[in-house]
């Protein structure tokens, strides 16, 4: 595995790995492994830093929902100029072009239900291209990420053995 | 008084002084394992991060998993034959020539519960009351009780720190190991994390074979082996037919729970460490030997993945000791690392260490001769409990 994949394996796995620790880890020196953590976000391979959030463990849990998008294109207008337009909106998480029985699925995060359907019904129903919307809440998470949401993480293994 | 009635008498004073439950002297002459002592003091305390551990931080791959349910789902819960079911003796047989091992999956392949009980076979096996058993040390824990267990006189063969604790012509010649009738070692090694290449296995195979020693390898760690390919003495020339290797799932797998591991040897010596198992054991543990196949058919990915952490992790803990000044040789496989004692007695730092700052290491001296004066920590830890642990380690020594 070449350096660049080594160190975003590792961002990807924990991205508050120090410099000292990626270093560490890949037997690079620590000059080398901050220049390739820089590169890779110089070149847009990694886009930002953020943490993976179990909202049940917090007090003010926001409402989060799926929301299916059907558009329809015409002669003048791409899916990259519709998203565009969607993902300005800052309770939108993510968005992406997928294939299937949508176009786009969305992440829409916002503090009540009722916010999230005033979004979805008043900023993103109307846009003209979009035909349909459909919106499923997220009633729980389980796995995001890549991180499993559970609290079975203790140590049962013996704690010194041959 | 007759000399009847003497017999009788003595018999009853035998009788009065004994219990007759009395453990044999075989079993009293073992002194308990050197770990338990720090078993039990780490047991006793609270927010202990623990190096001593020995076995995978992983669980075993979910397509394994899977496969023990299905079986069990299917009801296949009876004995299997003897030596562990065909299909997995043919795919330990396709999965061991990686290793350049060839062994016909009908005679020369036994499935036992666990390696630690193919090593117990084949002692009980291939050992006379009296026979000497060369053991390269520092060593797994069980195999001086094992060759006492089987009346066998083990005989110590310390590896030297300036060797890299690889075993040499020299230090078995040194050790009087040329008179041994068997040798025992385990590399990739417990505890120090050494392996031999090619060249140093065929320099120990010529020994064996001038001096006519029978060789019991144990490989438990040879898929994680990170510089280089694992080197099996077995493969050398002459060598196949005085060896038996011990390979099985608890490593490589993470499958220490479910206790399968196999041996692999010429026929007859596998027919006789069948016997001992069949009359012990029966047969390995049913389930385990389906998730076994499955994990030989289709894991290959996840034991590489373990292998990639299992080597940052060791890149890490190597780098955090040379930045703390404590000399530590670069461990290449298994996944310890065994740094030089800070302080002249391993002991009592690995006793200090834990009271005073709550981490777990294990005393060289534990595994035997040629460990002493050094520590074992393994990297089957999570990164995040390493970088404290080894933070604590700093803050203790500076």
């Amino acid at each position: 595995m070449d350096e660049r994949a080594e160190i975003l394996e590792l961002l990807r796995e924990n991205a508050r790995y120090s410099v000292a620790d990626l270093a560490r880890m890949t037997g690079l020196d620590e000059e080398e492994a901050a220049a390739t953590v820089e590169e890779l976000e110089a070149d847009g391979v990694v886009r930002g830093y953020q943490a993976v959030v179990d909202w049940s463990q917090w007090t003010a849990e926001p409402v989060q929902a799926h929301v299916e998008l059907n558009v329809t294109l015409d002669r003048e207008t791409s899916y990259r100029d519709i998203a565009d337009r969607i993902a300005k909106f800052s309770e939108v998480r993510s968005l992406r072009l997928v294939s299937g029985d949508y176009d786009f699925a969305l992440e829409v995060e916002a503090d009540t239900m009722g916010e999230v359907s005033r979004f979805v019904s008043e900023k993103v129903a109307p846009v003209p291209e979009i035909t349909q919307t459909v919106t499923h809440y997220i009633m729980d998470t389980y796995k995001d990420d890549g991180i499993v949401f559970d609290d079975e993480d203790d140590d049962e293994r013996l704690s010194v053995t041959p | 008084m007759s000399r009847g009635e003497e017999r009788g008498e003595e018999r009853g004073d035998e009788r009065e002084a004994r219990s007759p439950l009395q453990p044999s002297d075989r079993v009293t002459s073992v002194p308990p394992s050197g770990i338990r002592r720090f078993f039990e003091l780490a047991e006793e305390m609270d927010d202990v991060i623990s190096l001593g551990v020995g076995e995978p931080d992983f669980s075993a791959p979910w397509a394994a998993r899977e496969a023990a349910i299905a079986s069990l789902e299917q009801g296949r819960t009876s004995y299997t034959a003897n030596r562990g079911t065909r299909e997995l003796r043919e795919e330990i047989a396709a999965h061991v020539t990686k290793y350049g091992q060839e062994y016909d999956p009908d005679e020369e392949i036994l499935v036992t519960a666990g390696a630690s009980e193919a090593i117990d076979a084949a002692f009980r096996a291939l050992v006379n009351p009296g026979d000497t058993v060369a053991i390269a040390e520092p060593a797994y824990v069980s195999y001086e009780p094992g060759v006492r267990f089987a009346g066998g006189d083990p005989l110590s063969v310390p590896t030297r720190a300036e060797d890299e604790f690889v075993l040499t012509p020299e230090v078995l010649y040194e050790h009087g190991a040329d008179e041994a009738d068997l040798l025992v070692y385990c590399y990739p090694n417990n505890p120090t994390g050494a392996t031999m290449d090619r060249e140093e296995i065929t320099a120990v195979a010529e020994f064996c074979i001038e001096n006519d020693v029978g060789v019991l390898a144990d490989e438990i760690y040879a898929a994680l082996t990170y510089s280089g390919d694992h080197a099996s003495i077995a493969t050398v020339d002459g060598m196949r037919e005085r060896t038996v290797v011990f390979n099985g799932f608890s490593k490589a797998y993470a499958m220490t729970g479910l206790r399968l591991g196999y041996a692999m040897a010429p026929a007859e010596v596998i027919k006789a460490m069948n016997r001992v198992h069949q009359y012990t054991m029966l047969s390995a543990p049913t389930t385990a030997q389906y998730a076994a196949v499955e994990a030989l058919r289709s894991c290959d990915d996840e034991v590489a993945e373990m292998r990639r952490q299992y080597d940052r992790r060791r890149n890490f803990v190597l780098s955090r000791f040379e930045e703390m000044g404590i000399d530590c040789f670069e461990a290449t496989g298994a996944f310890y690392v065994f740094p030089e004692s800070p302080w002249p007695d391993a002991g009592e730092f690995a006793e200090a260490l834990l009271q005073e700052e709550g981490v777990a290491v294990v005393p060289g001296d534990a595994f035997g001769a040629g460990g002493a004066g050094h520590l074992r920590a393994s990297y089957a830890t999570g990164l995040g409990e390493l970088r404290e642990a080894m933070a604590r380690i700093e803050r203790f020594v500076d």
